[in-house]
């Protein structure tokens, strides 16, 4: 017995060593959230955060692997060590670079959009969906208007839809294709809001290397203007781009 | 899946349903039915063993040991699952991961709390950081099925702990009169007798483990509901080859009739059960049995 | 801020009397303790409501499912094997979508596809299923000669229901019954959680817990508060179920009192 744990450590020690040569980044993503991030048809981690993060991880020379994970836990389950980056739409907001470490921005400050049925809601005092635990629900809740909150971000469009809030509240980016989609049923309403930093890959604050890694992997796309490329790729003509 | 399936947009409606329901994504769905399947066949069986040791321990004349099982039984039962789940496996992982930082990294002299990180050593990971997936997954795996099984080990050592005390006190008496020590009185006449007053609450039990499966998804295994939802989910042309609107109705459909199918098959098998261990017992139900052969 | 002065602005917030603001930063444990509370209210009333209804309709069920006749008997028994053999959450679903689509055929149903009304007809419908199938157990299993004593007093029909069967059942089913009753203020927690949105941030004990868990990214304060509350309410049901246990044994004699209480635990 004894002789059998003492393997077990020494296979754990050659496994330490081996890891500082070649380390498995795991990149944590929500994979429900297009454009950004979301399932294929093939049940893989697919949209603009893919491809961005595959291509970051070759220029820092790393190995990445993807984990879709719940957004309620995301946070946690990052400082806890269970994957190392988070790459799933999130803002930069003060309260978050408190816990975590964010890179700089890899999509620009972005617009948040109240899209509704019909053109003349009043989205300051009528019903707005919004998903829970993000922004635009903390921006909803301040803003005087009666928020209504789902799990999902499918959940808040389809309330919209089907009468239950007058307007959905969300990331510009991901209601536009929504919008096109929808064969004029759904219209932009009101102004929109600047919400947040931009979208940054968010990870633990204790990991500053890989941070810096990562940040250098950024600037070097923003630079050749490959990011501008991926971003209209994904999100169209219309879009900020850096 | 098949050779016809470049371009779904052209294909007649039959062809395109074959072709979206035999994409990678459906495939993982399909999977998660036996992922379901496999981690109740293993659940049922653990939570048994922790209920057995708990309502052991709290019979135990020795007081810690009895305070420790009753306090199992009343907290773990006291919680509702979800919020157990929702912090308990973070919980768990940390801990794991610092008993084996204390191990294979004793001289490390960084603290493991570093304001809100959790940072051990790379090679005291859990899984290790390196592995491939699939050591995620099964990782992941065992850990629901260990969380699991806490939770309903409470339920099935409340249901053990009245099911030893209901065998009637004459057999116990007889097993004294026979001069049994407490040990064998308890294997030997307890155990053997309790499980058909255990029966009711565990085939119970069983039925509640069955419906608390949506509740996977919390614990990192991504399990039917979540397939369901994702699916379901209505999807426009530019994300997907197979666009379609909300059909979350059709699959929660499948879902029921999966579970409803599934109660049934469990109520069967537990009164087939139920029938083989009264055989011969000291209860109406044994009696009644009796006299039919007769 | 106080806490006393915490407690009066969010001390009822989840039934939006108090600050309309939920706190954004600087949490602090006495804002946690009081929101998870506040949040409770709405756990007891879909508890209460649901149980206090499910307790007739169960009754109802179960004799129903013990009834001759066929067409007593078949829905009954649908109605409990589809409510008792599905999971809660698809339940939920279901029942959003249904009440949304009803609320276009009559104004009648336009509360329904809010939690408030229409998750307590899910838990009610849920909770007398379950309890329907421990009261039919115990009716099964009423002694024989109890009947035959009241048929001797020359009892029938609706007195020998109230006076003889019904209570028990009840007696019988009580320990069960306590079980169940736990099981559905655990469930109230999934209302929020998956099945109906919550408005301008009024939720159950979860859904304030999951807000701090978010805004502080710290999940080992809020949901420990939360599973606190949930015991001591747990002990709250068992104390109060347990005094009506007392009072349906009390005609029995000490020594067999005991052994009805130790009857296996019919858990849901």
């Amino acid at each position: 017995m004894k002789k059998m744990i003492l393997t077990t450590t020494a296979l754990a020690l050659t496994a330490g060593m081996a890891l500082a040569q070649s380390q498995t980044i795991r990149m944590g993503t929500e994979g429900a959230y297009p454009p950004y991030n979301f399932l294929n048809d093939k049940g893989e981690v697919d949209g603009f955060e893919r491809e961005l993060g595959d291509e970051l991880c070759t220029r820092a020379e790393l190995t990445c692997e993807w984990v879709t994970t719940d957004w309620d836990g995301i946070i946690p389950n990052l400082v806890s060590g269970n994957y190392d980056t988070i790459i799933a739409g999130m803002s930069i907001t003060a309260e978050r670079d408190e816990v975590i470490d964010f890179t700089q921005n890899y999509i620009p400050p972005a617009a948040s959009a109240y899209v509704a049925l019909s053109a003349d809601v009043d989205v300051a005092s009528g019903v707005i969906s919004a998903q829970a635990s993000t922004i635009q629900a903390g921006y909803v809740a301040e803003s005087g208007a009666t928020l209504l909150e789902f799990a999902t971000p499918e959940e808040t469009v389809a309330s919209v839809r089907n009468g239950e809030a007058d307007a959905v509240f969300a990331d510009k980016d991901y209601l536009v294709p929504i919008v096109e989609e929808s064969g004029g049923a759904l219209t932009f309403v009101a102004e929109d809001v600047q919400l947040g930093g931009g979208v940054g890959m968010g990870l633990r604050e204790s990991d500053t290397e890989l941070r810096d890694k990562f940040d250098a992997a950024i600037q070097s796309m923003k630079d050749d203007g490959t990011l501008n490329t991926l971003i209209v790729k994904w999100f169209g003509e219309d879009v900020d781009t850096f | 899946m098949f050779s016809f399936c470049t371009d779904p947009a052209t294909l007649s409606d039959f062809a395109w349903m074959a072709c979206y329901l035999t994409t990678g994504k459906h495939m993982s769905f399909y999977y998660a039915f036996g992922t379901v399947l496999v981690l109740l066949a293993i659940t049922a069986p653990t939570a048994l063993a922790f209920g057995f040791a708990g309502a052991s321990a709290a019979r135990s004349r020795f007081l810690p040991l009895s305070l420790f099982g009753k306090g199992y039984i009343a907290i773990v039962r006291g919680v509702p699952d979800i919020a157990f789940f929702l912090f308990f496996v973070i919980a768990l992982d940390q801990g794991l991961e610092y008993l084996k930082h204390q191990w294979v990294c004793p001289d490390w002299d960084q603290p493991v709390r570093q304001g809100n990180d959790f940072i051990v050593c790379q090679a005291a990971k859990v899984p290790l950081g390196n592995s491939a997936q699939w050591v995620h997954k099964t990782y992941s795996f065992f850990v629901a099925v260990f969380t699991f099984a806490i939770v309903f080990g409470a339920f099935a050592a409340n249901v053990l702990f009245g099911a030893m005390r209901a065998v009637p006190r004459a057999q116990l008496e007889t097993a004294e009169a026979y001069g049994m020590t407490q040990r064998q009185t308890f294997w030997r006449i307890v155990v053997p007798q309790m499980w058909v007053y255990a029966l009711p609450g565990l085939s119970n039990l069983w039925m509640v483990l069955i419906k608390s499966t949506p509740l996977l998804f919390l614990l990192g295994v991504e399990d039917i509901v979540y397939w369901a939802r994702e699916l379901g989910g209505s999807k426009t042309p530019r994300f997907t080859d197979y666009p379609h609107g909300d059909w979350r109705m059709w699959y929660f459909l499948v879902l029921l009739v999966f579970y409803l199918a599934f109660t049934r098959v469990s109520e069967v098998v537990l009164d087939r059960v139920m029938a083989r261990l009264t055989l011969g017992q000291a209860t109406t139900g044994g009696e009644a049995q009796r006299r039919a052969e007769a | 801020m106080s806490c006393a002065q915490t407690i009066m602005d969010y001390g009822l917030r989840s039934i939006g009397i108090g600050e309309r603001l939920l706190p954004r930063s600087d949490f602090t444990l006495c804002q946690q303790f009081t929101l998870i509370g506040s949040g409770l209210v709405w756990n007891i009333y879909f508890g209460v409501i649901a149980l206090a209804a499910g307790f007739f309709l169960a009754t109802a069920l179960a004799l129903g499912k013990g009834a001759r006749s066929r067409w007593l008997r078949k829905p009954s028994e649908w109605f409990i094997f589809i409510f008792r053999g599905s999971p809660l959450f698809i339940q939920f679903f279901f029942a959003y979508f249904l009440f949304l689509s009803l609320k276009s055929v009559h104004p009648f149903f336009d509360p329904f596809s809010s939690a408030w009304a229409g998750a307590l007809v899910v838990l009610f419908f849920n909770t007398a299923a379950y309890s329907a199938e421990i009261f039919y157990g115990a009716l099964k299993s009423i002694p024989r000669g109890d009947v035959e004593a009241a048929d001797a007093y020359g009892m029938s029909g609706w007195p020998r229901f109230r006076r003889v069967i019904w209570p028990t059942m009840l007696r019988l089913a009580w320990p069960g019954y306590t079980n169940e009753a736990i099981f559905l203020f655990h469930a109230t927690t999934l209302v929020f959680f998956s099945g109906f949105p919550a408005q301008q941030q009024k939720g159950d004990a979860l859904y304030y817990a999951r807000y701090f868990a978010d805004q502080t990214f710290n999940p080992f304060v809020p949901y420990p508060i939360l599973a606190a509350y949930f015991i001591l309410l747990t002990l709250v049901i068992i104390g109060l179920f347990g005094l009506v246990n007392r009072r349906l044994n009390r005609h029995l004699p000490a020594e067999q009192r005991r052994k009805i209480r130790l009857r296996p635990n019919l858990i849901r």
